[in-house]
């Protein structure tokens, strides 16, 4: 048994056995209870350096497969589970997840209390962690930076097959799943990263904007803000997750670091219009905050039914709308996908003169 | 807040006498949905004619009728109460039919009641076969090929298309009874016929079978604003083709990715919605293993068995939600009543694996037909918690309460390989450790999962604890193994036996390397936000999260999964511990495995360990509580078998001294105390060899009463009238040594009666005698049983009320005793005693309104009964007279013999009560599904004593029956005795077992006892007072 070590920011230690990549690695630590769905989790972007600790305990029961990809590798720094499962059975898996995490020089560990290691979570707020062999040498003060930089691909097109609209989607660490919704619909989209100008994201006359999912503060695209005025201006425009709350903050609302975030998918979320709730899938950190919507356009579309968090705003007189949690989902439940309906609506419409 | 202010008092069906297919899940619903009514405001009225249960105690509603549930008491009842409103998907399939029945009569609408929760309309489209596949059609949703026949020749005709095999299910029965797999012509009529004949609306669907895909279960709520939601998915362990009930279950699934999971969750979520659903949902699924095909099986909608194990797997208190929703509130108004601060709009996330693991009766019906089907054929289950698949499993494994600790059964050691592999498929109830045993020979999970079609996955946890069985045996004393075998859920006895230690032995291993369990909480939320639940497990793990409170407090153990001898009466009495236990000024601390019942809803005590009941499992949740005492007298044979060991080592037992018990349980000790008190006992004596107890029973003269010490519901119980029969039994029943002693007993001949009376060591209390209408020889659970007694006399009441007393004052009770009688001329012999709250404990208490259990509680807590104002002696007579009638379930268990004996073999029981006897007596043939006809039909008297015959005879003709000394095959309007004693295995057993299987068919009485005809025959005459 390779005997390994989780050391927390306040000193608490976890045993367990390790899996994986080997190296010693450091992250911040965030738990998501989703009981499905950890290769999507995995390779979500929004993850991008976090330690993912998995409240249920058994990880690996159906293998890794070739499709449920959100990104081509892991973006997860290391994973903690209480148990994998060394025999993986789906008709779709191709590896388990240890011989996974092997090829893809992904740390893990196995053998947790998650439980334990989650309530501390919870009531301590969100820390830093280190993955070691010797839970002695370690100075658990450096806090992980994010790769931010490295998350972005060349501008890229992906067509879809019966193509009426396109979408030019900003990406600050995009959900492969946000590509397939959209495609799915009949939309073609050209992903851009953060640093492309307004006439370079114009530059294809897209029928619509959309701002991506990602990891981290979103403070740290501020370059954003005066782009997204601009453009929510010209095309309707659709936030998520990052997206959303940089939507938000280019309409003058503030944001805020949540004490442990919402990570997984039995989110209710109340749409304020229908009055109906849906489970959504989440995995956010950051917050909008609620208190700095008054005074601004912003109108609140969506909460969370049980922390009343600002799930979604929409943008007085524009085309213009965001949501906090997934509506691609992957993983997670389907209940928000007409949000992605709404949006290629509005777009057609737009598109075909059809005033508001 | 949309909570409906126009409806005030509200109608609660309960779902009558347990039977295989409705057990003690809908007395949890029932009750849950009464409190949460009340909480809300409403009047609750609640009818059930189930005496066994907490649901017809008094203070549930705020009106409970236990009376039959025909359409005509209904009516009485509605006339009487006047509710606004009727709740109808609470109280299983029963109640649903009867709240059915009521509005299709007009009933209803006549008393302007108006049934709230999911419509009818509703209700007919997800159980109508023909509606439901039109609606999946229509949905878009795949369902298996299928015909709906209404004769034989249509279901050949079908088959004939789309081959074989095929799945036959009837029409509206009880868990699927009637149904079966075909696998040829011959199979597919005889099945086609007797689903036919117990479908009501004789209509079968015949199926494409779907066998060897993975079968998926759903609960599922939603409310009248169309809020939806997934309580919790599960998986089975055994592929489609057994009935769920009869399935190992685990939750949440496991071997679906989350593709898989969400294309089946939009299916459930798109079928309710379009259904209307306003409440609790069961959808069962068929997921294809090589592909993503999926087909819909059938969606419940109502409260179900499922829906309980589901709540007590997450603790989503389903039936309670589902109670709301029915007066409008909505899932985003109601608070989780676990976090306290979230609503109940939310999805359970949980963080731990649950297994479920049914409970059949096969250990008490030697003859049955142990092959698992879509019949199902258990009578209880039981659920455990761990943090991984295999923990769980083996926790589930010594639930069960089935002699084994693990996967290890030594009894399949003896077959050989070819013949475990043959057993595989069909699947038997004991599959799972002749899997266990092939894994053991080195035959591979490959081979195992093409003769079975288990998923891979179940099969390598198997594997898993196969494999570190044998490491551990090669390791004894390694105390890094012993922490890896607790970790995956190993029992210290499981270890012992590998190491040949004691338990105790490894105990102290486990002590002196600090290998401890913690406790964590079950909190619908994976711990993500802070709860409240008092509801815990135990597991391996850093943490231990069961906080002890200042509070000193008392641990009552429970009686485990229900099966026959120890039903749903013991959850009643356990419950009611708690309440008394609670008044006291304690914590009540309630330990059990069983998920059906009420004494597992965490809100019922102040803490609940979700836990095997075995020593090590309690010892541990002792050594953490520390309570000041346990209580075993409530949990039946389950927990008082825990005493000795438990006061061994330390642990104080509450109530009557271990020392005492064993002097009631011990037979030779037993003797003394008869002795001693002189009372009259039938003569008997203890065998350890098979010569032996020839010679003692040459010496007390046949016919004898021959039983294994120790037994429960008088299992392997027999009367042997002969030595060839005695031989036989002593080779057949019981394994006779120096630890396993046979009793043999002088059959005494007579008339039954029992009693238990309540002692504090000093005033011995006799709520009232009940006396039987079978004769001695009937297990007193089999029996009919009359209070107050209307045969026995004063004086012989007298003397078994003395003789109780005199036993009380000797064992030294503090609590509860039980005294069994037979009674022949002047003489009341002793013929059982049972120190612990025994099966009549509800019944008694209802009808005298002396709460023995709380009392019984009270007591060994301490009080005084002179206290509280009891005398010794009898309470006051009553003005009404109650009848406990037994209900069995042999439609369900093809193979078992109907004709009663000392082997208990009923599952439930009924209550009626009257102003006089003879209609007391007719509500309790008809509450326990015994038709009572309006105008008289034909005896069928079929006896091997002529007189009884001719007695019988004059008796049905005096009443206006015809009779019929010959019978083939019996018609509508017959009532069949038969009280021939057939020696089993012959042609004419087989013959009189086809013919009782017609008559049940045929919805006909059926008695083996002269004594229950004549009963029925008074039954019958009482519609002329």
């Amino acid at each position: 048994m390779n005997k390994r070590y989780l050391v927390l920011e306040n000193g608490s230690i976890y045993e367990g056995e390790g899996f994986g990549a080997t190296q010693s690695v450091a992250g911040e630590l965030v738990f998501t209870t989703g009981m499905t769905g950890y290769q999507e989790a995995i390779t979500d972007k929004s993850y991008l350096g976090q330690m993912i600790v998995f409240t249920y305990p058994l990880i690996g029961n159906y293998g890794i497969n070739d499709a449920d990809y959100e990104s081509d590798k892991p973006a997860a720094s290391a994973i903690i589970t209480a148990d994998i499962a060394e025999h993986p059975s789906n008709w779709r898996s191709k590896m388990s997840l240890r011989e996974w995490a092997e090829v893809m020089a992904l740390p893990g560990i196995t053998g947790v209390d998650t439980r334990a290691l989650t309530k501390e979570l919870r009531e301590f707020g969100t820390m830093t962690g280190v993955l070691v062999d010797n839970p002695s040498d370690v100075a658990v003060n450096a806090p992980a930076s994010l790769p931010v930089a490295d998350a972005y691909q060349p501008t890229t097109v992906y067509k879809s097959d019966v193509s009426d609209v396109q979408v030019a989607l900003i990406d600050f660490g995009l959900k492969n799943s946000i590509i397939r919704a959209l495609n799915d619909r009949g939309v073609t989209v050209t992903v851009l990263s953060p640093d492309a100008a307004v006439t370079d994201i114009l530059a294809g006359n897209p029928d619509g904007i959309l701002l991506s999912n990602g990891p981290g503060d979103p403070n740290a695209f501020v370059d954003m803000i005066p782009k997204i005025q601009q453009l929510q201006e010209v095309k309707p425009l659709f936030g998520i997750c990052l997206g959303h709350q940089l939507f938000a903050m280019a309409n003058g609302a503030d944001t805020y670091k949540m004490k442990f975030g919402h990570r997984g998918f039995n989110h209710a979320v109340r749409d304020l219009t229908s009055q109906r709730t849906d489970f959504t899938s989440q995995n956010h950190g950051y917050a909008v905050a609620k208190d700095s919507l008054q005074d601004t356009d912003l109108i609140v579309t969506h909460e969370d039914i049980n922390d009343g968090t600002v799930e979604g705003v929409r943008l007085r007189n524009h085309a213009a709308f965001s949501v906090q949690f997934h509506p691609d989902a992957a993983p997670g439940p389907h209940d928000a996908t007409y949000l992605f309906d709404e949006f290629v609506t509005l777009m057609r419409q737009e598109k075909a003169g059809v005033m508001q | 807040m949309t909570k409906r202010c126009d409806i005030h008092k509200i109608l609660v069906i309960g779902s009558g006498p347990i039977v295989v297919g409705q057990a003690a899940e809908f007395d949890y619903s029932g009750s849950q949905a009464a409190i949460a009514l009340k909480e809300e405001g409403y009047e609750v009225v609640l009818v059930n004619s189930n005496p066994a249960t907490i649901m017809t105690d008094k203070e549930t509603a705020d009106k409970v009728y236990i009376e039959p549930l025909t359409l005509a008491s209904l009516q009485t009842i509605i006339q009487q109460e006047k509710p606004d409103a009727l709740l109808p998907t609470l109280g299983g399939q029963t109640g649903l039919n009867m709240a059915k029945e009521l509005a299709e009569s007009g009933i209803l609408d006549e008393y302007n009641v108006e049934l709230i929760g999911t419509k009818l309309s509703a209700i007919e489209a997800a159980e109508d076969r023909e509606q439901f596949r039109d609606l999946m059609t229509e949905l878009g949703e795949p369902v298996p090929a299928s015909a709906i026949a209404v004769t034989v020749a249509e279901a050949v005709q079908f088959a004939d298309v789309q081959g074989y095999p095929v799945i036959v299910r009837p029409a509206y029965t009880l868990g699927g009874s009637g149904g079966g797999i075909a696998q040829n012509e011959a199979e597919l009529v005889q099945i086609t016929q007797h689903g036919l004949d117990l479908s009501p609306v004789t209509q079968v669907l015949i199926e494409e079978s779907i066998a060897g895909y993975k079968e998926i279960e759903f609960e599922v709520m939603r409310d009248t604003k169309d809020n939806a939601l997934i309580v919790a998915s599960m998986e089975n362990f055994d592929p489609v083709g057994i009935h769920t009930g009869d399935s190992i279950v685990v939750a949440p699934v496991q071997t679906l990715s989350d593709v898989d999971y969400q294309m089946l969750r939009d299916a459930a979520l798109k079928i309710i919605r379009a259904l209307d659903i306003a409440g609790g949902v069961n959808i069962q699924m068929a997921l294809a293993p090589d592909s993503d095909k999926y087909a819909i099986i059938e969606v419940n909608p109502r409260v179900s068995r499922s829906s309980a194990l589901a709540s007590k797997a997450t603790g989503y208190p389903i039936a309670k939600m589902a109670a709301k929703i029915a007066v409008g509130l909505s899932l985003d108004e109601i608070k989780n009543p676990v976090t306290e601060t979230t609503l109940a709009d939310f999805e359970p996330a949980l963080d731990y694996v649950i297994v479920k693991i049914p409970r059949w009766p096969f250990d008490k019906f030697k003859t049955a037909n142990r092959q698992l089907g879509t019949q199902m054929k258990a009578t209880g289950e039981v659920m455990a918690i761990g943090r991984n698949l295999e923990e769980a499993l083996l926790k589930a494994i010594r639930s069960l309460e089935i002699g084994v600790t693990g996967l290890n059964d030594v009894q399949y050691e003896e077959w050989a390989t070819s013949e475990l592999l043959a057993h595989l498929w069909p699947a038997r109830d004991d599959r799972l450790f002749m899997l266990a045993e092939l894994l053991r020979r080195g035959v591979t999970p490959t081979e195992l999962h093409d003769a079975t079609k288990i998923d891979n996955y179940f099969l390598d946890k198997l594997v898993n604890i196969v494999t570190l069985a044998q490491q551990l045996q090669q390791a004894p004393g390694d105390s890094t193994m012993l922490a890896l075998a607790k970790r995956r859920g190993f029992a210290d006895a499981t270890i012992a036996e590998l190491w040949q230690w004691t338990s105790d032995d490894v105990w102290q291993l486990r002590i002196d390397h600090d290998i401890k369990p913690v406790y964590k909480m079950v909190d619908t939320v994976a711990g993500e936000f802070d709860a409240v639940t008092p509801y815990y497990y135990a597991t391996y793990g850093k943490e231990n999260e069961a906080r002890v409170t200042q509070r000193p407090s008392v641990l009552v153990i429970g009686s485990g999964p229900i099966r026959i001898g120890q039903g749903v009466e013991f959850d009643y009495a356990t419950v009611h511990a708690v309440k008394a236990i609670q008044s006291a000024g304690y914590e009540a601390i309630v330990m059990n495995s069983n998920p059906e019942t009420v004494s597992t809803d965490f809100s019922i005590s102040d803490k609940l360990y979700f836990e095997p009941l075995t020593f090590e499992d309690v010892r541990e949740v002792v050594a953490l509580e520390q309570p000041v005492g346990v209580i075993v007298q409530f949990g039946g044979q389950t927990a008082i078998n825990l005493a000795a060991d438990l006061e061994k080592h330390g642990i104080n037992i509450l109530g009557t001294s271990v020392a005492d018990l064993n002097r009631a349980e011990d037979r030779a000790s037993f003797n003394q105390v008869i002795e001693k008190l002189q009372l009259p006992q039938p003569i008997g004596q203890t065998a350890t060899t098979v010569k032996e107890a020839v010679k003692i029973a040459k010496s007390i003269g046949y016919p004898v009463l021959v039983r294994p010490s120790y037994v429960l519901g008088g299992r392997a119980m027999e009367i042997v009238t002969n030595e060839a029969a005695l031989a036989d039994y002593m080779s057949r029943a019981v394994a006779v040594s120096h630890d396993h002693p046979v009793l043999i007993d002088q059959y005494v001949v007579g008339m039954e009666a029992e009693l238990d009376v309540l002692s504090d060591g000093e005033t011995v209390v006799t709520p009232g005698v009940m006396e039987h209408i079978e004769p001695a020889g009937i297990h007193s659970g089999d029996s009919m049983s009359v209070y107050p007694p209307q045969v026995l006399s004063e004086s012989r009441q007298a003397k078994m009320i003395a003789a109780a007393t005199a036993l009380a004052r000797e064992l030294q009770i503090v609590g509860l005793l039980n005294v069994q009688f037979v009674i022949q001329d002047d003489t009341a012999y002793v013929i059982e005693v049972n120190p612990r709250a025994s099966r009549t404990v509800p019944f008694i208490s209802k009808v005298t309104d002396v709460p023995l259990a709380q009392l019984a509680t009270q007591v060994m807590l301490g009080t005084k009964l002179a206290d509280l104002g009891y005398q010794d002696g009898v309470q006051q007579v009553p003005t009404t007279v109650a009848v406990k009638a037994p209900v069995f379930s042999f439609s369900k268990l093809p193979g078992v013999t109907q004709l009663l004996g000392p082997e208990m073999k009923s599952t439930g029981e009924a209550m009626g009560r009257a102003e006089t006897f003879d209609v007391a007596l007719y509500k309790a043939f008809t509450s326990a599904g015994i038709k009572v006809p309006a105008t008289p039909g034909v005896a069928v008297l079929l006896t091997d004593d002529d007189q009884e015959a001719v007695a019988l005879e004059l008796a049905f003709v005096n009443a206006g029956f015809k009779t019929r000394r010959q019978c083939e095959r019996v018609e509508q309007g017959d009532v069949l005795i038969d009280t021939r004693k057939i020696p089993v295995a012959s042609p004419q057993a087989d013959q009189q077992m086809t013919l009782w299987h017609d008559a049940m068919n045929k919805q006909l009485p059926v008695f083996t006892s002269a004594a229950t005809a004549y009963a029925f025959l008074q039954a019958y005459q009482s519609q002329n007072e």
